[in-house]
């Protein structure tokens, strides 16, 4: 039994992390790591840069093609794609966001971990929208640039 | 109790609908059932225990399960959940059981419908069937019992998953949505005959085609058809689930399709803090749905050692800060006339409850999702054989790669078939629509009936289909030894 299956919580350990140059573009984290027939992801990159052995396969990105266009996120049924980006002391991640409260650009919100837990604050700098999803994009710290994973308005 | 802003559902107020229960002068809106109009002013309490007098209120919110009957205009019995609200009208609750009327329930002569297929139910399956159906050049009557077609698809506010046929990334309302614009081309083209508000209420003697009573409910009265068909497509669905416990009969416990019928279909809230009981898909959606409409829900419990359902919903849940309690189940349910609480319970490894780990939780909601039954009735009645299989979620009938079953003539598509998503239904259904059509001679299509049972072998290819695919080996062993 892996941890994840009694928390629902990913570690670092499932996921494909990307090097620091790679992070320093920007390029999709693909927190989907079961086996579930999807695939909206790999139609939806410009690049061809997820990829998939089968529909039930765990999408792979290709981090060297990715070029962190964040199209893939809106698309995601399972909420589960998010783009981060880091440059010195800095990281923009960009998250999913359906809920009524809704942020502005240039607003000051809550950053959360995978948790739930707030863990700073973060500064609204994009939002575009995918149909009824909010593609938004936050600026935090570096440190937490592989942690912050939600917002709260 | 009304939910005026939504992420994604457009609640629009809508015109108001004075109405009276027990004497009072309430106002409900239009498209409302009369219970999600009742719950709206804040009454949960529908019927009380015949045996006990205890109050009740509805658990499944589709029509199934006889918690929410009450007398309406003086006819009883009415189940208020699907029934529509009407102005003026007088809601009553109804003391033990209710007097058989004077009144006269069918005023009219019946009247006669002939088709090629008949199809019951206009969830993911039957609208599938009866597109592809009539699609393929046969004539079809579709019926349901709700107020509009799409049957759970109109409360699935999430995306769905899957490929470009299965329309993935489409959220299910969207779909249903889809489904019904051809629907209703096909009905405007004459191809299809669609009756919502209506009961197919058994099968009766024929000599040759297919013999059904339908009732066609309007204005609480009532109209009867009698339906000939050369096939009948049973895509009822399913009912959900009843776990064990003290006070599970009182007014808040709810299976989580009447939660998000309640707040997905008609902008009411089912109540502002919840208990989520199980892990599987439905409940870590209905949890998420339920935090988008604004309602708090305290915890997942889980009695499986595991989460069942996909780590994408999961992983939502949590970081939004719910937690998600495996090895943890209810125990108990507080509160004398409603839910005040809960008692939850940690389980060891045989799912015993461990003695002194009972914490007590507040909430005005529990909402179960310890999964589906298979509607099976009418094809009980019709004589179809039946068997347990568990991975199938009990009762199935037992058919071939055409969905037909033990009976010529009759074929089963979606939950009825055996419990499985809302995507796998729609391929289902298509199969079930077309393999009449080409029996009939409306259809040669033959390719079409493999490249379908193509994409439903790949949609459970994965671990995730692992059980749907045991009960469908199942029941595909057992419909060849049938027919053997």
């Amino acid at each position: 039994m892996r941890e994840y299956e009694k928390t629902g919580l990913l570690s670092m350990k499932e996921l494909q992390v990307p090097s620091k140059k790679q992070l320093a573009k920007g390029v999709a984290i693909l927190e989907c790591v079961q086996e579930i027939p999807c695939n909206p992801c790999v139609d939806s990159c410009p690049v061809h840069a997820i990829s998939m052995k089968d529909i039930n396969a765990p999408p792979v990105n290709d981090f060297e093609k990715c070029i962190g266009c964040t199209k893939c996120v809106g698309v995601c049924p399972g909420l589960a794609i998010f783009v981060v980006k880091v440059k010195d002391d800095k990281a923009w991640v960009t998250l999913p966001y359906e809920f009524i409260t809704v942020p502005k650009v240039g607003d000051s919100v809550q950053a959360l971990d995978r948790t739930g837990t707030v863990r700073s604050k973060a500064l609204v700098k994009k939002i575009v929208k995918h149909g009824k999803t909010m593609v938004v994009t936050i600026e935090v710290e570096s440190c937490l640039a592989m942690d912050i994973r939600n917002i709260k308005v | 109790m009304r939910i005026r802003a939504h992420p994604i559902i457009d609640f629009k107020k809508r015109a108001e609908l004075p109405f009276y229960f027990q004497k009072k002068k309430i106002v409900g809106e239009e498209g409302d059932t009369i219970a999600a109009a009742l719950h709206a002013a804040g009454v949960r309490t529908l019927t009380t225990s015949l045996k006990y007098g205890s109050p009740r209120g509805f658990f499944c919110g589709i029509g199934k399960c006889s918690s929410c009957l009450m007398r309406v205009n003086g006819v009883p019995n009415v189940r208020t959940c699907i029934a529509p609200l009407k102005e003026g009208i007088l809601v009553e609750m109804q003391e033990k059981l209710a007097e058989l009327p004077d009144a006269e329930f069918f005023g009219e002569p019946k009247k006669t419908i002939d088709v090629d297929v008949l199809i019951v139910g206009a969830g993911p399956a039957g609208l599938c069937a009866a597109i592809e159906s009539a699609a393929q050049g046969a004539s079809v009557l579709i019926v349901d019992e709700n107020q509009s077609v799409g049957g759970q698809l109109v409360k699935q506010t999430h995306k769905f998953f899957g490929s470009k046929q299965e329309r993935a990334g489409t959220r299910g309302i969207d779909i249903a949505k889809e489904l019904e614009n051809d629907l209703r081309r096909l009905e405007s083209e004459g191809k299809i005959q669609v009756m919502i508000d209506a009961t197919v209420i058994g099968c009766y003697e024929s000599d040759k085609k297919h013999r059904f009573g339908v009732v066609e409910r309007r204005e609480y009265t009532s109209t009867l058809y009698d339906v000939r068909c050369d096939a009948v497509i049973l895509a009822c669905g399913a009912m959900e689930n009843m776990l064990l416990f003290p006070g599970n009969d009182l007014p808040g416990v709810y299976g989580a399709g009447a939660v998000q019928t309640l707040m997905n279909v008609y902008g009411v809230k089912p109540g502002e803090r919840v208990l989520m009981v199980g892990a599987g898909n439905v409940g870590l959606i209905v949890s998420y749905q339920l935090l988008q409409a604004g309602i708090a829900v305290d915890r997942v419990v889980e009695a499986a050692p595991v989460i069942g359902g996909y780590n994408v919903h999961a992983a939502k849940l949590r970081r939004c800060g719910v937690p998600i309690q495996t090895s943890h189940s209810i125990k108990e349910v507080c509160g004398e006339k409603k839910v005040e609480g809960a008692v939850v319970v940690r389980l060891d490894e045989n799912w015993k409850p461990i003695k002194d780990s009972e914490e007590y939780i507040k909430c005005d909601t529990i909402c179960l999702a310890v999964g589906l039954t298979p509607s099976t009735r009418l094809l009980s009645q019709i004589g179809v054989d039946l068997e347990f299989i568990p991975e199938a979620g009990g009762y199935v009938a037992p058919h071939d790669g055409a969905m037909q079953t033990s009976v010529k003539g009759v074929y089963v598509a979606g939950d009825a078939s055996g419990i499985e998503e809302a995507s796998t239904a729609m391929i289902e259904g298509k199969i079930a629509g077309l393999s009449p059509a080409i029996l009939l001679g409306r259809s040669k299509n033959k390719k079409l009936l493999a490249q379908y049972r193509e994409e439903l072998a790949q949609l459970r290819a994965g671990p995730f289909g692992e059980k749907p695919r045991i009960a469908k080996q199942k029941i595909a062993t057992l419909a060849e030894a049938h027919h053997a």
